[in-house]
């Protein structure tokens, strides 16, 4: 019995996606388990599962050889699962020690015992080498060493199974290095770890076995020792299927945007996106590649003024648009898809056709006199999208809630493309569309193309970039990677790029292998 | 110059800033478990109100005011329910629920006041919870003068700060109230029961508001009007967001608010109009959120009811 | 398709009867505690609110302020803001209009009473918009502001009728307003009033400016997703403010109307919670104009009724306060008196 924990066929629907599709995964005792995917692929899913946040619809868990129900996280915490989640578990205006000990606290009598918890949290932190002050609070400490807090919370209640879930997101290179030592120390000691991720470098780093989803299903699982950078990169990134696009060679013509140095920043102060040059011209799709939360977001937002631009600037044209009103921008000639339909690109609870004015509504003919709303040529404009566009059901009067995923996206897609701006972002264009849509919007965006608009596409999605891209740029870490002719992009190369590696060392490898294979 | 300050530090006025604020300390202690639990109270108003009356009315009926003292804690406690009930059970806009409550109290208690003692907009006169000297402290010098001889329930306010304090803040209880206010789901994945956390915490809210409006009814008077809270139940409100949502801090804005009101009527005297120190908790308050003097934020979850999963 | 959008109509008004139906049941429970036949109370609270014109006129009267202080609520609820702050911004509506209708001499009455009434409004607005800009300026939550400016405004009005502006008398209110300010009686002796209209009016021009204007797309698109409106270019900010303003300028002329209308002076403290029960009938009418019509309507009745049933039995009149409360307790449980429902179904 060197199993510690065995997940059997593990299925997971949510209303509009199957998150985990017959999923097994084991862990042996004392092993560190990488699983690996990207965003959506269901990593998170699988372990909400094994943590009780989330109950599957099929499939059976093994704890110690022992079929086991974990239905609520007390249950996984009697069996010494620990999870330390991406988002943290930590109350913020607590102490260290508090938040440790919260939900199993040591007491005299009705009172905490304070002086104990702190000699505890100390003397688990010196046996494990996870330093921290347990009378510090959370909300004055780094992110990395809550993430220890996290760690220390779950070893406390004597966890024997910890999962990680993309912990290192989250933490500077240095913090990482710090990160990786106390796995190592914890898998010595015992422990057992998964370790969700999504770059390759950390897993071969640090695991010694690793699992690939990919749509909510498994791939494979391979010995960290028996794989390399490349084929872990294809086993995520899978085989790119050349989607059904017809498309003429780009016609590039006049510069329609240019970034220089942009840097943006978020709330927190942290720079998410350092130093970006871009530029896109009329008539060409440049398809930005590269896993989510690189700073691809905040590039997007900044450009269409709904972040601020900490630094450097934004040209739409000729015209410097840095740090404009959303509503100056997109007068200027701008149209975007957002990447998330329900937070930024529909008013939910709006009717279809309010929807397909958001933007424009405050302009003829949908109102006159500048007040006065027009409803027929607010219908009229419904129908003729809804006409174009194919979108199910036909009613411009029906709340956009009550669409699918792939018909809300086709408002928004129809209300932002029928205005033929110069300028066209289209972020995650077909996330959680069904096939159908999604072969439309392509024509749509190869359309828009054609008919002289400058098109930034950011997609997490290989096909869709390969598919629709004349240009293709990489972001990692809040900057463009490189940008290439499409033509010169193998998948190959983009995975590597994608998962932090460098240029200069994908051409050394290429060659080297070429040269074996020789 | 002399004669402002004389009145300023005067003990009398001191003696009765105490006892003005005693029933707003009772029911910002309230206002700060429920808060601290996430759920919004804005029904302290209303609790206080049915405190006030049934204080009164179990006083008349046993004429043992510490019947009605205890009568009063319970009708609060139940106030305190009803209000859980809809907010974390029904998951109903707390604001609004709290809005409900205090209209419920306030026609509850007129409807019942005039269906026991007629017509009339005051109860008869009851017995009180009387004054009482504490031996060694009322011979000290002006300090005696202050708090040497005053009603039990001050006391007993004073105390239920401590209290209050050493729950929130010394047990375990406390720890996961205030884990459950600022993050339940934190909470709830090591395994504390975030429902019944706040059941507790806005049961034992109603409990103190409605023993801060016995204190109006069966102490500072000996009889129950109609609206008798007269806006006290907001008052403490402030003194919550005032004193940041800590026992100590509620206890000083009380005792500031109070001092203010016991100060509003000498005041008049030299000029200033009763109404401006009236409206001064409310103006402080807004200051406060705005943050010009120290930024006051609350619990990050109140307002939200919670749900599992 | 038709049939569908009244289907949804339809079920938008099952939780408001069923609200309704269920504190009515509740307010027997009380009626029977006194000893009394719910029944025979029922019928004269009904009877004696609409058995003839004239109680049709009181309480068409007593509905009317309920209507502004309804809208007033419901404005903000469409804008995303919760104003439970009319009472306040209707004092200062109520001591503006005031002002104006004393202070001003010699206008004929079609200068003065419009004066008076925008006064009243931009009073309201004034009040209204304060929180408006401390929740687009500074992030604090306007519920709290709103409450605590409730009580500033009843201090502030207090002290302007009591000494800046006070009438002279021993009673605490202000001089009285001039005859070419004030509304003008419908239906002697009843004190129905051409307020009626003016609340009357405003439910239509608050139900044309969210439906009919770009504002209206604004507000609504703020309230219901702050984050698309920004995308599509509206000013969170401003439009916050703005419904602010709007919502106080609302309950502002519920003051004007009780002064103009009923009261001909600032009578201190002259509200009876006409703010709070505002946000009851807001929630009652789901937040539409013609709803909360039909809610003040109703609440109106309930007052109106309540004086007889207080006469004629021995129920106090504040059974329709209890009644009232409950009625936003089961509105504010949606899913509570869902899963009634869905129980029946499922029966």
């Amino acid at each position: 019995m060197d199993k510690v924990l065995e997940m059997r066929a593990i299925t997971k629907q949510f209303p509009r996606v199957l998150a985990n599709d017959r999923v097994d995964f084991d862990l042996n005792y004392g092993e560190i388990h990488a699983l690996v995917g990207e965003n959506g692929s269901g990593k998170s899913t699988l372990m909400n599962i094994l943590y009780g946040l989330y109950q599957s619809d099929s499939g059976e868990i093994f704890v110690r050889g022992k079929k086991v129900d974990i239905h609520e996280p007390r249950v996984a915490i009697d069996l010494r699962i620990g999870m330390v989640f991406q988002h943290f578990m930590l109350v913020e205006p607590l102490t260290v020690a508090e938040n440790i000990v919260l939900g199993s606290e040591l007491r005299k009598g009705p009172f905490l015992d304070t002086k104990r918890a702190i000699q505890e949290v100390e003397d688990l932190s010196n046996r494990y080498g996870l330093r921290i002050d347990p009378r510090a609070r959370i909300d004055d400490l780094s992110v990395g060493l809550q993430q220890r807090v996290e760690i220390l919370k779950a070893l406390y209640r004597g966890a024997e199974i910890l999962i990680l879930d993309e912990p290192t997101a989250v933490l500077t290179p240095q913090e990482v290095e710090d990160l990786f030592k106390v796995l190592l120390s914890l898998k010595e000691q015992g422990t057992s770890i998964v370790f969700i991720t999504h770059k390759i470098k950390e897993v071969l780093a640090v695991s010694d076995r690793v699992s690939v989803l990919r749509r909510g299903r498994k791939i494979g699982t391979k010995a960290t020792a028996e794989t390399n950078e490349q084929d872990l990169a294809e086993m995520m990134v899978g085989r790119v299927v050349l989607l059904n696009v017809e498309k003429e060679p780009a016609k590039p013509g006049a510069e329609v945007l240019r970034i220089e140095n942009l840097t943006v920043k978020d709330q927190f102060g942290q720079e998410k996106v350092r130093g970006v040059d871009l530029s896109v011209r009329s008539g060409e799709v440049l398809g930005i590649a590269g896993v989510e939360g690189n700073g691809q977001s905040e590039l997007v937002e900044a450009i269409a003024g709904l972040q601020k631009a900490a630094g450097g600037k934004i040209f739409l044209g000729e015209q410097e648009i840095t740090n404009w009103s959303p509503l100056r921008i997109r007068e200027a000639g701008f149209g975007m898809v957002p990447e998330d339909r329900h937070r930024r690109g529909l008013v939910l609870d709006y009717s279809v056709a309010d929807n397909l004015i958001l933007g424009l509504h405050g302009k003829k003919p949908f109102v006159h006199y500048g007040m006065w709303r027009d409803d027929k040529a607010v219908y009229a404009n419904a129908e003729e999208i809804i006409e174009q566009y194919d979108i199910r059901p036909p009613v411009a009067t029906q709340p956009a809630r009550s669409l699918s995923g792939g018909n809300q996206q086709k408002i928004v897609v129809g209300r932002e493309f029928t205005q033929n701006p110069r300028l066209l972002i289209c972020a995650q264009p077909t996330r959680g569309v069904d096939v159908g849509a999604i072969e439309f919007i392509h024509q749509q965006v190869i359309a828009q193309r054609d008919q002289g608009a400058a098109v930034l596409l950011v997609s997490a999605e290989l096909d869709e970039i390969f598919s629709l891209s004349d240009r293709i740029a990489v972001m990692y870490n809040g900057q463009i990677v490189s940008v290439m002719p499409a033509a010169e992009v193998t998948e190959h190369k983009l995975g590597f790029l994608m998962l932090g590696g460098r240029l200069e060392d994908y051409e050394a490898h290429e060659v080297s292998g070429n040269a074996k294979q020789d | 110059m002399g004669d402002i300050l004389a009145l300023l530090f005067n003990t009398a006025v001191f003696a009765a800033a105490l006892r003005m604020a005693t029933p707003l300390i009772f029911a910002a202690l309230g206002g700060i478990f429920s808060e601290r639990s996430g759920v919004v109270n804005i029904a302290l108003e209303g609790m206080m109100l049915i405190g006030s009356f049934t204080a009164m009315f179990v006083s008349h009926h046993t004429g043992m005011p510490w019947m009605g003292v205890l009568g009063a804690v319970l009708a609060g406690l139940i106030v305190g329910l009803l209000h859980a009930v809809f907010c974390i059970r029904y998951r109903a806009n707390q604001v609004v629920v709290g809005t409900a409550i205090n209209i419920f109290a306030g026609g509850l208690t007129v409807f019942l006041l005039r269906y026991y003692f007629g017509a009339a907009g005051t109860s008869p006169s009851v017995a009180t919870v009387s004054d009482i000297t504490i031996p060694i402290i009322s011979q000290i010098p002006w300090i005696g003068r202050i708090i040497g001889r005053q009603n039990p329930l001050v006391y007993l306010a004073i105390l239920a700060v401590v209290a209050a304090h050493i729950v929130i803040y010394k047990t375990s209880w406390g720890l996961r109230l205030r884990a459950v206010g600022e993050h339940p789901r934190a909470a709830d994945t090591v395994g504390v029961n975030v429902y019944r956390m706040r059941y507790l915490a806005v049961a034992l809210s109603g409990a103190l508001a409605g023993l801060g409006g016995t204190y109006l009814s069966i102490a500072h008077l000996s009889r129950f009007s109609e609206g008798m809270t007269a806006g006290r139940g907001f008052i403490a409100l402030a003194a919550v967001i005032f004193g940041k949502w800590t026992p100590f801090g509620a206890l000083g804005a009380c005792l500031f608010f109070g001092y203010a009101d016991a100060l509003q009527m000498r005041l008049q005297d030299v000029g200033v109009p009763t109404q401006f120190m009236n409206m001064l908790p409310y103006v402080l308050t807004m200051v406060a959120l705005a943050g010009f003097i120290g930024k006051s934020v609350g619990p990050k979850a109140a307002g939200e009811p919670y749900i599992k999963g | 398709m038709q049939n569908r959008i009244r289907a949804v109509r339809w079920q938008e008004m099952v939780t408001p009867l069923a609200a309704v139906i269920l504190a009515l049941a509740i307010g027997a429970g009380f009626i029977l505690f006194v000893g009394e036949n719910p029944l025979t109370a029922y019928k004269i609270l009904f009877v004696e609110s609409f058995g003839n014109l004239r109680n049709l006129a009181t309480t068409l009267q007593r509905a009317t302020p309920l209507m502004f202080t309804g809208l007033a609520v419901a404005f903000g609820y469409r804008a995303g803001l919760f104003n439970i702050g009319a009472e306040g911004q209707l004092y200062i509506g109520a001591f503006a209009a005031a002002w104006v209708g004393f202070t001003l001499t010699g206008a004929p009455r079609f200068i003065h009473l419009p004066l008076a009434i925008i006064a009243g409004m931009l009073g309201g607005a004034l009040w209204g918009s304060i929180p408006g800009y401390l929740k687009a300026k500074l992030g604090v939550h306007e519920v709290i502001n709103t409450i605590m400016l409730n009580f500033i405004a009843l201090y502030l009005t207090d002290w302007l009728a009591t000494g800046p502006f006070h009438g002279g008398s021993w009673v605490p209110e202000t001089a009285r307003i001039k005859p070419a300010a004030a509304l003008t009686r419908l239906y002697p002796p009843t004190r129905l009033t051409t307020g009626v209209f003016l609340a009357l009016l405003a439910a239509f021009v608050v139900y044309l400016v969210l439906w009919k204007t770009r504002q209206g797309y604004e507000l609504r698109a703020v309230g219901l997703n702050p984050d698309a409106a920004e995308y599509g270019g509206i000013n969170v900010a401003r439009n916050t403010v703005l419904a602010m303003a709007i919502s106080g300028a609302l309950a502002g002329l519920a003051g004007t109307e009780q002064i103009l209308g009923l009261h001909n002076r600032f009578i201190v403290r002259f509200s009876s919670d006409l703010g709070f029960m505002g946000i009851a009938v807001a929630l009652l009418g789901k937040n539409h104009p013609f709803g909360v019509i039909l809610a003040a309507v109703l609440f109106g009745a309930l007052q109106t009724g309540s004086a007889a049933m207080d006469r004629l039995t021995s129920v106090p009149r504040e059974l329709i306060t209890i009644i009232q409360a409950l009625i936003i307790f089961f509105v504010a449980a949606e899913y509570l008196i869902r899963r009634i429902l869905r129980m029946k179904e499922g029966a």
